[in-house]
């Protein structure tokens, strides 16, 4: 193992760059949640140590993602489940698959790691203004989503944009993300949620089964020139969704894909998460379907 | 056997056109001096690419593994040692195959003929036992012997193991060979010479894998230095780190070598990293009489248990 | 611009007099191969080369590099806290890099040097070093660095180009830093040496045969590109090693990794490289580039489209030869781009994108 000598003092000389973007901030495990009934997704809070870096995190926008660091382990990109509305804190809710996601499931709350961001591109909240919202998401892939739609339901945003409409499905009820929240916003009258699971035994389960696709396909509304459609999910739900939105009239510019893609830097310097010339985790990882039909989907 | 080409040619495109294979497998020329670029040939009127000279020594088995084709290739003796390796660990199949042996009489060394020469390389001709290079300033010319791999040198296995077509008669084997001569001299050095000889030796080491790579022993779907759960080694480029990579890799390699050099052909800064493999050839040879790929009806040493198995290394 | 002539006779002690305010580095000989180290007191750079067999990209771009350093002691208040690594950053000069390492160190600056983000380790080191560049007189015959946006006199990327003259060099500042470099060494002594430094480069031009074809590169439709049918042949032999990238002086991918020992550690970069297949790997084991011909489409798409298209600075390629020379079985850079531009050719884009 490498250990070249390594003090925790620098000696800044002239011309040296002080701003590393591969720094982590320091960040406290506030609040862990168990969000689903295989205990393989959890929600994790975390507050900064240090308020400057809390300043600069904070103007994050909904769709970006942060790379979550855990010393002697490594670091993982994961898209910010908490909205910029939220203040005082960020959540990432996180599948347990790798090295660094079952390390990070097994820290208790008070543990000490490090979260760097934010980081790539984010709905284009600008262009959605004045327009219909249908958002489209499966699995574990909902958290950039939920940041999205508590963003637009703040009451200082929520006159910004007309018809909102979410599909969002999992496996089972007990695979459904957030569920205290989902249930709140079915009651809602300025938001039209669709629920559904693949599959349920349980008698009392009232709202819809079936795959995201065909639920789409029921209750999304038209497509036109005034509506995008957000999608975010499992590659499978994606390519089973896409000729959906196409057949309710939805442009290829105006459907909106987050890609996940191997990545390590996160800044768009390693080069590892490329697809075409686009990197996925700086110039994405949100792009139009327009932009990805030009692109080698080497994702 | 820069004759062998046209034979060649004749027997690709027959096997294309008899619908006996659906691809051929062989060298083409290279756009550099001493260097052939494998390839694969579909169409029998893409036979007319195939060459054969001294600059043939990358190990063409290693294009076999996994593959579903009926697949002619060409083989000299190391290669058909390790299609036969191949067909014992079940990475190909014998009934795919169509071996074309090729009789070997050595391939030569880049490296050695650099390194004899002033100045920049142009072109290298053979003519029999004659190799001439050509430089800026002329030409010069070696015996083959020369500048030929050391693992030819000491080859006693030129001839096919296995085929099923034969490019030209067989050439005599050389039986005044030493083949371990080289980690004798190691065995011999004591142990502070040892440790600084091989702390040298891979020093250079940059860890772009063209050894493992180059090698069609090494096929793992995730090689042990590819591994994240758990990581066996680090990454960097400390010396302990690169050690563990070239020793494993050698352990992995036991009782399969067949020495056919392409490891060492294949690094770009010159490791002679077959040190390792032969001297577990070596202890093959020794404890177990056992030489990789020789014959489809023997199990490797490492993979069967005789009751007179010696053990008086176990400690 | 200004032209020092330089005295053979005076160079050794030239060098040590800058050596007072900085580090020297310069190409050293060693087992028959020449590579960029830094020289001792009294260790003049072995000129007498070609270049070296790997690249100088490690002088900004370390193999492997400590990037951040933290400690694991759960007993210490900093633990798993990740501190900058302790780095020195002070003055140094390379003498005798070739322009078209220069150049390519020029082409990697675009990717570590960004309006969102700055990579302080490259640039720091990039930032501390005075490039002093050999012009190039005698190409290897794999050199197509005329065809590929460099050339043996190019002077981008270079803050002096030193021209090799039978008793003296001629070096030309071509910045700010080289015109200090020259001061620190006591080089003073102008002469009106542009018309040899002309004569000497129309000279090494002449020489340089070798070409790559890259005209139709930039106009070419990406997915038609993607899509030709030449691949397979074109990467059937690759054994996906990563000589080819890690001799390269413009391939820039890296991987970042965490080690520990006794309690403290490291988080560190290492070259990383496309053809490796764990290099897109996901965590669900699903790879997108799973096959070699992915692989090697996309080092050669990225370098002559991929990279062409994003900065509309040419091919991310100067024209070294080091991966035609070094690639075990002799896939040729040069091969595949005129396979592409012949794509180019028939298969142009519909808009140019910017």
């Amino acid at each position: 193992m490498t250990m070249a000598a390594h003090s925790t003092q620098s000696t800044p000389s002239r011309e040296e760059l002080v701003d590393n973007p591969y720094l982590p901030y320091p960040v406290r495990i506030d609040d862990i949640t168990v969000e689903s009934e295989d205990r393989s997704l959890k929600t994790f809070k975390f507050v900064f140590l240090n308020p400057d870096d809390e300043a600069k995190f904070a103007a994050y926008k909904a769709g970006q993602f942060a790379e979550l660091s855990i010393a002697g382990v490594g670091e993982i990109p994961i898209g910010i489940a908490s909205s910029p509305v939220e203040k005082g804190f960020i959540k990432f809710t996180v599948n347990k698959a790798g090295v660094v996601t079952s390390h990070l499931h097994n820290m208790q709350v008070g543990d000490i790691m490090g979260v760097r961001g934010p980081l790539g591109n984010w709905y284009p909240w600008e262009t959605l203004e004045g327009k219909n919202v249908l958002i489209v998401g499966g699995g574990f892939a909902f958290t950039t989503l939920r940041s999205s739609i508590i963003y637009m339901l703040d009451p200082a945003n929520r006159p910004k944009f007309k018809d909102i409409t979410v599909v969002y499905g999992a496996r089972s009820p007990g695979m459904l993300l957030y569920k205290d929240e989902l249930i709140e916003w079915e009651k809602r009258d300025d938001l039209n949620m669709h629920i559904t699971v693949d599959g349920t035994d349980d008698p009392d389960w009232k709202y819809n089964v079936g795959f995201v696709p065909p639920i789409t396909e029921q209750k999304a509304p038209q497509g036109d020139p005034d509506s995008y459609a957000i999608v975010c999910g499992p590659p499978i739900m994606i390519k089973f969704t896409q000729p959906v939105l196409e057949k309710l009239g939805y442009d290829h510019d105006h459907i909106i894909l987050s890609l996940e893609n191997r990545m390590k830097c996160g800044i768009g310097m390693c080069g590892r998460c490329g697809i075409g010339r686009e990197l996925v985790c700086k110039d994405g990882p949100v792009f139009t379907l327009n932009q990805i039909n030009q692109t080698p989907r080497e994702y | 056997m820069s004759t062998y080409t046209d034979t060649m040619r004749e027997t690709a495109r027959r096997l294309l056109q008899e619908c006996k294979v659906e691809l051929v497998i062989g060298f083409r020329r290279g756009s550099r001096p001493m260097m052939n670029e494998p390839c694969l040939v579909r169409k029998p009127e893409d036979a007319d690419q195939l060459v054969w000279d001294s600059n043939c020594g990358i190990n063409l088995a290693n294009y076999l593994t996994n593959r579903k084709e009926k697949i002619g290739i060409f083989a000299k003796g190391c290669d058909s040692r390790n299609i036969v390796t191949h067909i014992l660990e079940n990475k190909v199949q014998r009934d795919q195959l169509t071996v074309i042996g090729v009789p070997c009489l050595g391939m030569i060394d880049k490296r050695k003929i650099a390194a004899a020469t002033e100045g920049e390389i142009l072109e290298v001709t053979e003519n029999g036992d004659t190799i001439t290079v050509k430089t800026a300033a002329g030409e010069k010319q070696f015996a083959k012997a020369e500048v030929m791999q050391q693992n030819c040198s000491v080859c006693t296995h030129r001839n096919p193991v296995i085929h099923d077509e034969m490019i030209a008669d067989p050439v005599p084997e050389q039986t005044d060979v030493d083949p371990y001569a080289d980690v004798a001299a190691i065995d011999a050095m004591d142990l502070e010479e040892r440790w600084a000889y091989f702390d040298d030796l891979l020093d250079p080491c940059i860890r772009c894998y063209a050894c493992r790579n180059a090698c069609p022993l090494c096929y793992c779907p995730t090689c042990f230095v590819d591994e994240s759960k758990p990581q066996w080694v680090g990454k960097g480029q400390d010396a302990m780190d690169v050690r563990t990579f070239h020793f494993l890799r050698a352990y992995h390699c036991a009782g399969r070598c067949t020495d056919c050099g392409a490891c060492e052909r294949a690094c770009p800064v010159g490791i002679n990293m077959r040190l390792l493999t032969k001297k577990l050839n070596k202890d093959c040879k020794e404890l177990y009489d056992w030489e990789a790929g020789l014959s489809l009806d023997k199990r490797p040493a490492l993979d069967s248990y005789q009751a007179n198995d010696p053990e008086n290394f176990i400690k | 611009m200004k032209v020092i002539k330089i005295e053979k006779s005076q160079w050794a002690e030239g060098l040590e007099k800058a050596r007072q305010s900085m580090r020297l580095i310069g190409p050293v000989a060693e087992k028959g191969y020449h590579s960029f180290q830094e020289l001792a007191p009294g260790q003049a750079p072995d000129l007498d080369f070609q270049n070296s067999r790997l690249s100088p990209k490690g002088l900004a771009f370390p193999q492997s590099e400590v990037m951040l350093t933290y400690t694991m002691d759960k007993n210490d208040p900093e633990c798993g806290i990740m501190k900058e690594a302790d780095k020195d950053y002070g003055p140094r000069a390379v003498i005798g890099i070739r322009p078209c390492d220069a150049k390519a160190l020029a082409l990697v600056k675009m990717n570590f040097d960004t309006d969102e983000y700055k990579d302080p380790y490259w640039l720091n080191l990039y930032n501390a070093t005075t490039f002093v560049g050999l012009a190039c007189d005698a190409p290897c015959a794999t050199c197509f660095c005329t065809t590929a946006g460099s050339g043996p006199f190019d002077e981008q990327g270079l803050d002096v180009l030193l021209v090799d003259q039978p008793e003296h060099y001629l070096a030309k500042a071509l910045t700010d830093k080289g015109t200090q470099w020259l001061q620190a060494a006591g080089f003073t002594a102008e002469t009106d040496g542009a018309a040899a430094i002309d004569k000497a480069k129309s000279a090494a031009q002449a020489r340089i045969t070798a070409k790559i074809e890259t005209e139709h590169l930039r106009g070419a439709d990406t997915m038609a590109l993607y899509n030709a049918d030449f691949w397979e042949d074109v990467a059937f032999a690759c054994i996906n090693c990563g000589t080819c990238t890690f001799t390269c002086p413009t391939c820039w991918c890296f991987d970042i990794q965490d080690e520990t020992s006794r309690g403290q550690g490291v988080r560190m970069r290492n070259w990383d490289s496309c053809m490796f297949p764990i290099f897109t790997v996901h965590t669900t084991g699903h790879n997108p580039r799973d096959t070699k011909i992915h692989r090697v489409r996309q080092r050669f798409m990225h370098k002559l489209k991929y990279f062409v298209d994003k900065y509309d600075q040419g091919i991310m390629c100067v024209g070294c030869g080091r991966c035609v020379n070094q690639c075990p079985v002799n896939i040729d850079i040069r091969r595949a781009s005129a396979l592409m531009n012949r794509v180019g050719q028939d298969a142009r884009c519909a808009v140019q994108e910017g």
